[in-house]
Formats: structure tokens, sequence, C-alpha cells
């Protein structure tokens, strides 16, 4: 999705309507074209999410009716399916069932695939929305760092930093997190997402685990949340600081050369408010897109990062539902997870509508 | 060799392939002027001559099992230590080496070649043809890479081979991108004008003068793409998904020695950290292949 090209305009100048009304116009002419790649681009991930459970493997019935059904009863799964239908009457029931919510049956759990999400989701969110804050936390004073400090020992130590984030692989980078800070100093708490003991006691009321603790006034069992949570979290977040860290970087670096922070800094001004107000004032616009970016790519790494801990997230779900060979879930998942990558992506797009003027 | 560093690097070259060569040669120092880029090229390198010399440098066989010596810690005789079989992971590490380098340049050559052709024809067309090219490139570019993977192969079935088409089949569209961004630039100059004004067809345009220009890019831009390719090859492994037991896949170790992470760390540890550091080093690579490339940074 392309961010804002429609500067090119000089508003309103040579119109003969108000400027505010075609200032408007451009916003809902710019909404409608969005609404438009949202739904072409929902329309293709259902395309290929299609193609991938339907056409792809050699025989879509094995992982419904396993390899030993008889014939009459894979002739009825067939029919039950639409697998006799033309291609394009299937893609359309299939299209059709999605728009109700219909994501099929989960063979690994016989719940509705979408229930079954509705369960893990919460776990991936509370971890992935954890991480975002670590890494927005360290990431953008780090990034703004190596920005100020160009060229010398700082730049190049948090370039290392950064460029390691990129590179490590997450699970393993989880595992020896685990053998560290659990096995060996008992810092932390062990895979999972709550002791054995707070398991049943804890009513899921949002599905947060660090708010339902709350919402059942249990301090103890909050805090075992909490434990639990910060080591995935913090092993998630350094892939999510990574990135923003760099971001901030280049965005801060291309904004310094800008002739206000020199004229900014001639008047006076102490360099603290040149960075941190004018600066990052002016580059906020492009780290919110930012955030919201590497908030998606952490449903990537979520589901290494989830097997790793046993978390029981979406990535546990897609994975384990995987070693039944339950195509229906993993699909179901990852419909979900584009869904959301789409959703983030909008809303980025939105928000640089909404705050940054020049956009508009 | 100074003779040769100034033939490399006259201002007059004599043909192409020496101002090509000349280039090159600029770009190489360029590259090694920056400490981080030269000991990712170095790290490449022992990476290449490891692979290429395994058999001659692996103390054991990969795949050579002593039951008596299971899961021994590191030592003199197995600097790596042994997993649950008995088999020295330094030489599995070594002999795995091979089977990384050969996925990442299997996706890169199928990955280069479907990004360039989607890329060229659409900004070259353009109209319809770009858009409906354009919108496929945001659909896969719509889901997170491991997820669309994941599913592939969830369809397709485990294996090495299924690996490496769901990492091609997830990383074309940025090369599909950027070759037609290139190729936008492109079509509208003189040269192509004179081309067309003299009968060239599409298709000799095409090939013969848009893809020659923008390849260089598309093979920039894949270097910076081939740690994410490992990463996600490593992670297919290690989900089981990607290379079987009992080939010393790096991935596939980690999740093997996983059940023995407490009491023999070095089960898991050891391969992890060869792939943190083959990607480390292409990702070295790529970060001052970038500031080379991008004229905007230079002098800064």
């Amino acid at each position: 999705m392309a961010v804002a090209s429609e500067q090119d305009n000089p508003a309103g100048l040579t119109r003969e309507e108000p400027r505010a009304h075609s200032a408007l116009r451009r916003l809902s002419g710019r909404a409608l074209s969005l609404i438009a790649s949202v739904v072409l681009t929902v329309f293709g991930l259902l395309v290929v999410t299609f193609f991938i459970g339907r056409v792809m493997p050699v025989d879509p019935l094995l992982a419904v009716v396993g390899d030993r059904a008889p014939e009459h009863v894979r002739a009825q799964a067939a029919t039950e399916l639409g697998l006799d239908l033309p291609l394009w009457r299937q893609f359309l029931r299939y299209l059709g069932e999605i728009l109700q919510g219909d994501f099929g049956n989960s063979v690994l759990s016989g719940q509705p695939v979408l229930t079954d999400i509705a369960r893990f989701f919460p776990a991936t969110l509370e971890l992935a929305t954890a991480a975002t804050l670590i890494g927005v936390c360290l990431g953008v004073p780090l990034g703004v760092l190596a920005a100020t400090r160009h060229g010398q020992w700082p730049d190049q130590v948090i370039r290392v930093v950064a460029l390691a984030g990129y590179s490590v692989p997450v699970f393993w980078l989880g595992l020896v997190g685990l053998l560290v800070f659990y096995a060996e100093l008992g810092w932390v708490a062990g895979p999972g997402r709550i002791d054995v003991v707070y398991e049943y006691t804890i009513e899921p009321v949002i599905g947060l685990m660090l708010v339902d603790t709350l919402l059942a006034g249990d301090g103890a069992a909050f805090l075992d949340a909490f434990w639990h949570l910060v080591l995935p979290a913090s092993v998630l977040g350094y892939l999510s600081l990574a990135y923003i860290t760099r971001m901030t970087r280049s965005l801060m670096l291309a904004e310094l050369g800008q002739e206000y922070v020199i004229a900014a800094r001639v008047k006076g001004l102490p360099e603290r408010l040149v960075i941190w107000r004018h600066v990052l004032g002016n580059i906020m616009v492009p780290l919110i897109t930012t955030i919201a970016l590497s908030y998606a790519y952490l449903l990537e790494g979520a589901v290494l990062t989830e097997t790793v801990f046993a978390w029981p997230g979406l990535g546990l779900y897609i994975t384990q539902s995987l070693f039944s060979a339950d195509l229906t879930a993993v699909l179901g998942a990852t419909i979900v997870i584009g869904l959301v990558f789409i959703g983030l992506n909008l809303l980025s797009d939105l928000l640089y509508t909404l705050v940054d003027p020049r956009a508009r | 060799m100074s003779a040769l560093a100034a033939w490399l690097t006259t201002a007059t070259p004599a043909s192409r392939a020496q101002a090509r060569a000349g280039r090159f040669y600029r770009g190489t120092l360029a590259l090694l002027a920056n400490p981080l880029a030269a000991a990712g090229l170095v790290l490449v390198a022992v990476l290449l001559l490891v692979a290429l010399f395994a058999p001659v440098l692996a103390p054991y066989a990969p795949d050579a099992q002593d039951l008596a010596r299971r899961l021994q810690p590191p030592s003199f005789a197995h600097p790596f230590g042994t997993d649950q079989l008995g088999r020295d992971i330094l030489s599995r590490v070594i002999w795995g080496s091979r089977i990384t380098l050969v996925i990442v340049a299997l996706a890169a050559i199928t990955v280069a070649p479907i990004g360039l052709a989607i890329g060229i024809v659409a900004g070259y067309r353009g109209g319809w043809v770009d858009r409906v090219l354009m919108r496929v490139t945001d659909v896969f570019m719509a889901f997170p890479r491991l997820v669309l993977a994941l599913a592939l192969v969830a369809a397709l079935g485990p294996g090495i081979e299924n690996a490496i088409i769901a990492i091609a089949a997830t990383a074309w569209p940025p090369f599909a991108r950027l070759a037609r961004a290139e190729t936008l630039t492109l079509r509208r100059q003189d040269f192509i004008a004179a081309a067309r004004l003299q009968g060239a067809s599409h298709g000799r345009i095409l090939l013969r003068h848009i893809l020659p220009l923008t390849i260089s890019t598309v093979l920039a831009r894949l270097t910076l793409d081939l740690a994410g390719m490992i990463l996600i090859a490593a992670g297919l492994g290690f989900l089981g998904l990607g290379a079987q037991p009992p080939s010393p896949e790096w991935g596939a170790m980690v999740a093997t020695g996983r059940e023995f992470l407490t009491d023999q760390w070095w089960v898991a540890t050891m391969p992890g950290a060869a792939i943190f550091l083959v990607s480390l080093a292409f990702n070295l690579i790529g970060d001052g292949l970038r500031d080379v490339l991008d004229p905007r940074s230079q002098g800064r």
C-alpha cells in the first residue's frame, strides 16, 4: 500500500471551490481508494489460501477422512466439501463460507477453526504487545543516540546490536534465554503463560493473562504471569528493537541535515530540545508507521517464539495443527494473521493521513 | 598489481568490460574499507571454504554414530560435543554448511528471475498489466513470510525441496517491486525510444535493453535478503518442515537439541550459533553494500 503520493497538487489554488471542501473531497477519495485496495488485497489473500488448500495438495480429502477411508466415505466427503464441483464454483462456495465466518472445522480439536483462533489469539496479542513496548522503549532512544553520535563508537556498537537482532534465529535465542535465565539463573519463570497452580483458578475474561489475573484480584497470579511473559517478550522484543532502532536512526539522520535544525541550534536552543522536541516531533509520523509495521512483523517471530516457550498463541496453534496435518486450521490461522497484517498496514496508512497535514 | 589497479581505476576505460570491472573494483574497495562489511566478507569466505572442504575438515563422518560416547560435553576430541546418537556435532555443523548454502543458492536463483520477470513486464507495459501484477505482489506481501511458507509446506508436505519452493514463493515480491521501479525510470528514456524506432520488438527491448540494466540492482538487493532466507530455512528446519533427519541441517539440529537443553546445552546451542554467525555475516555485507550503493549516504 503506497503511502501518500499526493503532495504534488498545490491544494485549492486554482480551484473555484473553497479549500476545505476540496481537501475533504480528496480525503474521501483517498479513503475510497484505500478501501478498494484493502478489499482487493483481502480477496487476493483468499484466492491464495484457497489455492493452497484445494488445488495444491495432491489429495485434499486425505486430511479430512484419512488414508484408509472406504470409497463411499470418500465420495460423501467429496460431495460435502464440494470437491466434485468445477474449481470456480468451489471458490465461490469457499468465499461465501469465509464471509459468513465459517473457516471450517479443525480436525484436531473438532471445533470451528474460528472458535479455536479466538481462544488462542489473545496470548499472541499479549506477547506481541509486550514485545513492541520493549522495542519502542529501547529502540527509539538507541536510534536517536546512534544518529546523534553518527560514525562514532556508540553508533557502531548500536549498529552491531541491531544487525545481530536481524540475524539471530529467534528460536535459538529463546532456547539460550531459557537455558541461561530460567535453568541456570532462575531469574524468570519457564515455558507457558502461567504456573499450573493458577491454570484453573483464573477466569479468562478478556484473554490477556496480565489483565485477567488483576481482574481476579490475585496478586500472586499476576506476578507469576508477569515472570512468564518477561523472557518470551524480551526475545521477541529484541527483533522489534532491531528494526525500530535502525529506522529511527535513518529517519533522524535524514532530518538532522535539514536547515531548521541548524536554525534551532544557531538561535541557541539546547541540543536536548532540538533533538527530542523538534527533530523527533518531525519524524513522529513515519516512526508511528514503523512501529505499526514492526508490530505486524512480530506475528512472524511469534510463530517460532511461541513454539519454543509453549506459549498458547496463534503461532503454537499453527505449528500444532501442522503436525496433525490439519490444513483447515493452518489456513484459517493464516487468513487471520493475513487480515491482521493488512489491518495494521491500513492503520498505519490512515494514521499517516490523519497525523501528517502534508499527506492530506 | 599496480598496473592492474591502474587499468581498473583509469578515467578512460577502453571497453565496456573494463569500465564494469573498474566499477566493481572501486565498489569492493569501498566495501572493504568498512570494517564490519569486511568482517562479514571474511565470515562468508570461511563458510564457502568450510562447505567446499567439508570432507577434509570434518574430523568424523556426519552420520557416524558412537553410542558409547553419546551426549559428551565439548572436549578436545569433540570440540562441539556429541549428540544423542554419539555423532560429532562439529562434523555435523561443518557438513550442514553445505545444506544451508544449497538452500540459499537455489532459493536465490529461483527468486531473482521470478521477481525480475514480473517487475520488468509490469513496469514496461504499464496500464492494467501493471495494476494486476502489482496487486498480486501486494497480496503476497500481505502475508508474513514465515506464515505463508508454513502454509505452503503444510500443503506440499515437509522436505528440503518444498522448503526451497516455499522460501522462493514468499521472497520474490520485493524484487518485483524493485525491478518495476527501475524499469519505470528506464522506459521513458531516449535510448529505449531509439531502439523502438529502429524496429526492436517489445521482447527484444525487455531482454536486451531493460533487463541488463535492472539486473545489478536486483542482485545487490538479493544479498540483503540472503540472511532472511537463511533464517526462514532454519526456522522451517527447526519446526521439522525442512530437511529431514538424519540430514545435518542446522535448524533441525537445534530442534533435536531442545530435548537435552538443560543438561546437554551444546547439542542445541552449537548449530544455532552457526546459523546466527552466517546470517550475521550476510547482514554485515548487506549493510555495507547498502552504504556503497546508496548515493545519498556517500560521504556521510
